[in-house]
This record gives structure tokens, sequence and C-alpha cells, in this order.
């Protein structure tokens, strides 16, 4: 655990100092500050009722687009560079290693979403608000943020070329996102409704309507286990016969 | 601590980068590894250092196997890879202070660590710059630097010299000398005479096999065999005494070094010395001997005879 504190830290840092992480904190709240109040067809005062759900409609596009911009250098640009050999020469296990860089950029979305707690602090003071919807539509984003950033360290660890591992993610992130939401509504029955089980916004939007529910967890930790896991699998394939 | 390699195999796809290599290194050795570029010395580095597993064969260091414990192994080796990667966005400190945490080195020790390396590696002046601002020299000290940092049982260095100027190569040298003395070092290059001057057993290694094991005298009277003698005979014509010399019962070949100065170069049959020969050979024609000198079998030739194709 020490390890991988060590590693996201070292990981969050350079999000800083590569000025990254400032480009991407105002990017964000700008948008869902833009959206949130300013828009006019939708925001906060158009709605004329004291609800997070403005702010949270727009994080989940922002966060959507955001995350593989964030994560596709995360193993691509070690691998690039050889420094991964230079982690994985020290005591590091290359689990340890996929976890710190995933932490890394969840510690950067909770950095973040702190910082949009001014909304809600503000939406709260204007109307009675459902304390309850906004808590749980903080942990829902997290919680698909997770799903996101993992997906996207698995884009990551498959190329060399951060490019590539960006649209990756968009690619793999898209199915989650939107299609398998749509590909299920052309059917109907229980073919439809496991693929519906995979949409992500299905699950984003119950937990936002303030029902926590053990299905959407386990949806979400299943996503982001299976990135990880997946993600070390490439990285182990170096011990087998290819070229890395 | 020692490295004991045993028979390990590592194949890229058909190709075999390693074929069943074995060899040991005991405490206190330096053993130097050579080899033309693509002879396997990185990949079986980097199979000791526990990045990439063998297909076949076994790895102890310290006694523990790679499949046993490889994270107790990778905390007593300091590892300087091939091309030396540093993550190049990181002041050198804070880099080191990132090596030092991940060792486990304890916080109340960091800070000396990192002090003590500043110093052995000459980085005072540039410890608050980028890595990314560095000259070459400087990178390759910081690489050697973060592989010391937790004062590791294990040293291994992949061509630790390389883009030094000959100043720093030196220091580096008597550094790294200075290390085997109590630890255990393997270090690689393809500059011989940098292997004769810092290690005391070499390793040469071809296509993925070992070709010779030994010290460099060792390695020099294996391909010796044959005597090499550097003569200079005055008194005679130059033919005439070049062909005599040919005449000599153990003589296989003469060689004219500088036409007009009667200097040849004598080479005896294997396992065979022909001074004697030489010597009877001017007093019978009353000629006079202005040099002989047995001439050494350079490590470059070993080299080239073992790793030729």
């Amino acid at each position: 655990m020490r390890t991988i504190m060590i590693i996201a830290c070292r990981e969050l840092r350079s999000f800083f100092d590569s000025l990254l992480a400032y480009i991407m904190l105002i990017a964000f709240l700008g948008f869902t500050g833009f959206f949130t109040w300013l828009f006019g067809n939708g925001d906060v005062f158009f709605r004329g009722e004291a609800s997070m759900d403005a702010f949270f409609g727009v994080a989940y596009w922002t966060l959507f687009f955001f995350i593989p911009a964030l994560t596709m250098r995360l193993v691509a640009e070690e691998r690039n560079s050889g420094t991964i050999e230079l982690v994985l020469t020290k005591p590091v296990s290359d689990m340890q290693f996929v976890w710190g860089k995933f932490l890394s950029v969840f510690f950067l979305i909770c950095i973040s979403l702190a910082l949009t707690l001014p909304y809600y602090i503000t939406i709260a003071s204007i109307g009675p608000i459902d304390h309850g919807a906004a808590w749980t539509g903080y942990i829902g984003t997290l919680l698909m943020s997770a799903a996101y950033i993992s997906i996207g360290v698995f884009a990551s660890s498959l190329s060399s070329n951060q490019i590539v591992s960006f649209l990756l993610a968009l690619l793999i992130g898209i199915f989650f996102h939107l299609l398998f939401g749509m590909i299920a509504r052309n059917f109907t029955g229980t073919l439809g409704n496991v693929i519906n089980w995979f949409s992500i916004s299905g699950h984003y939007q119950s937990i936002t309507r303030g029902v926590i529910d053990t299905k959407d967890l386990i949806f979400f930790f299943s996503v982001i286990f299976l990135g990880l896991f997946g993600a070390e699998a490439v990285l182990v394939r170096r011990n087998l016969s290819s070229n890395h | 601590m020692d490295i004991v390699v045993e028979h390990i195999t590592k194949r890229y796809g058909p190709q075999k980068a390693v074929d069943d290599v074995s060899f040991a290194v005991r405490t206190g050795e330096i053993l130097g590894f050579l080899g033309p570029n693509g002879a396997g010395k990185s990949t079986t580095m980097k199979a000791i250092t526990c990045y990439l597993a063998p297909n076949e064969g076994n790895i102890m260091v310290g006694g523990i196997s790679i499949y046993e414990d490889p994270q107790a192994i990778k905390n007593s080796i300091g590892y300087l890879p091939e091309s030396n990667p540093l993550y190049t966005d990181m002041p050198v400190i804070n880099y080191l202070q990132f090596i030092a945490r991940i060792h486990g080195i304890e916080k109340n020790q960091v800070n000396k660590r990192i002090a003590a390396m500043v110093e052995v590696c000459g980085l005072e002046g540039e410890k608050h710059k980028k890595i990314g601002e560095l000259s070459k020299g400087f990178r390759q000290r910081v690489g050697l630097a973060q592989a010391l940092i937790h004062d590791p049982e294990v040293l291994v260095l992949d061509e630790p010299t390389t883009g030094l100027d000959p100043n720093q190569i030196v220091e580096i040298r008597e550094l790294i000398r200075k290390i085997g003395k109590e630890k255990t070092v393997l270090l690689s290059s393809h500059i011989l005479a940098e292997v004769e001057a810092t290690c005391d057993r070499i390793l040469i290694i071809n296509k993925g096999k070992i070709v010779a094991d030994g010290t460099a005298s060792d390695l020099r009277k294996r391909a010796e065999g044959k005597e090499i003698l550097k003569t200079g005979i005055h008194g005679g014509e130059e033919k005439a005494v070049q062909d005599a010399l040919r005449d000599l019962k153990n003589v296989e070949m003469v060689e004219l070094l500088a036409r007009g100065e009667n200097l040849f170069e004598v080479h005896s049959k294997v396992g065979q010395s022909s001074a004697k020969a030489i010597f009877d050979l001017c007093v019978d024609r009353g000629w006079y001997l202005t040099q002989l000198t047995p001439t050494e079998t350079r490590l470059e030739d070993i080299f080239r005879e073992l790793t030729a194709n």
C-alpha cells in the first residue's frame, strides 16, 4: 500500500508540474460552471428547483472526455521512455504499479470534484436541496470516473503511443457510455436487460437519483478491477515471449 | 550476496536472445560482461533484476530464487538500465527522494542518503535542476546515484560509462572498484579497455552463449598458444635474414615490419618458442640482435576471434 501511494503521489505531482492538472481543473470547472449556472436552457435557474442534476449531467460528459486525456500517458509514456524498466526493477510489483497509476488520476478527479463543492453549498443556500441525492451524485460521479480511469490505464498499457492510448480509451469508453444503452433499446427481454446492464449511464443515473444499489456498486467495481487486472496482464505479457 | 545464474534461456519470438547461460558472481567480485551488440548482455541483466522472467532456468540472488521473492531481490539490487531512463520532468533531488522512498529507506535516513549520493556522484551543483536539463554525463551520474542510494548488496550496471568524458570515466571506474570490494558487481560494456581496467573477471557472450570466462590474463593465455616475437636482426641482408628465420623449425610465419630496418614479427608454431633458435641463428651467421620482444596478444584480438561470425 505504501509503495502504491508513493507511485501515486509522484504521478500526481508530475500532473501539477506539467500544468496538465491546472488545465484540467480550469477546463472542468469552467465547463461545469458554465452549464450549471449560465447556459440558460437547463441550468439551475432555468429549472427553478434546487438540485445538482444540471451539474452531474455536465460532469458525466466532461469527465468522459477528460479522463482519457489524463490517463493516456500513464503507462504509454513510461514504456516509451523506458522508465517502466526502472520502476519495475525497484521493489514494485506490476499490480502496485498499475494501482499507483490509477490512484494518481483518481486523486486528481477527487480534487476537481472537491472544488465543485461551492456549487453544492450555493444551491443549498438558495433553496431546499435533496442532500442525499447530492451526496450520492458525488459518489456516483467518483465511481464512474474510477471506471473510466481503469479503462484508461488499460488502454495506456496497450500501446507506447499516447494518441493511440487516448483514442482506444475513448473507443472502449463510448461503448459503456452510450452504445450499450442504445443497442439495448433495440432488444427486448433478457438480452436487452443484459446489454443494458453494461451501460454506465443507467447505473450512474440510478445512483445520482439517490439510490445506492448493490447491483450498481458491483457493476462499477467489476469494471474497475477488470481494467486494472487487464493492464497488469498486459504488463506481465513481457515475460512470455513478445518483444517489450 | 552471490548471483548464481543457472541455465537460463530467453526467447524473443523464435530467436533465442540468451541460450542456456550459466555463471556465478561471488561477493566482492566485479564481473565484466562483454559482447557485441545484441549478444544477450542486457537481456541477462534484465532477468537478474527481475524485469524479464527467463523462459527456462533459474537465477538465485543471495540464495533467493527470482521466482520465490522477486521483491526482496529487487530491493537488494542497484540497477542502472542500458539507456539510463529517468523521469526527465523531475528535479534531481525529488527524483532521488522518490527512489529512496520506494526502496523503503526510513524517513529520517532519506536526506542523509541523498546528501551522500550527491557527494559521491558529484551532483552538488545540479541537484535542483530538472533532470531533462542535464547533460548526458550528469544524467549518467543521476542514474548511478539512484542505483546506489539504498546501499545495495548487488550492483548491476548496463554500460555505465557511455556518454561520459574521459575524466568522468576514470572517476566512475574508481567508484565502481571501490564499491566492488565489498559488494557484488556485474557490469556490461563493449569497451574492452574498460572491462580490463575495472573487472576481476571477464565473461564474453556471443549470440546468447558464453564463449569465454576468466580473468584478463587467463583469456590472454588461452588465446596465446602462439608466441609472437618482435625481432630486430642487423649485420645481414634483409632478404637473407627473413629467409633464414622462415627456415627455422619452430617458426610458422615471418612478417617484415618495416622495410630497411631489418625488423620482423616472428610467429611461432602453437605451443613452441623460437627465441633460442633465433639467438642461435644469429650466433651461427655472425648477425646481431637489436631487439627480441614478446608481443602480448591484445584483448581486442581475443574478443574478435571469439565473437567473429
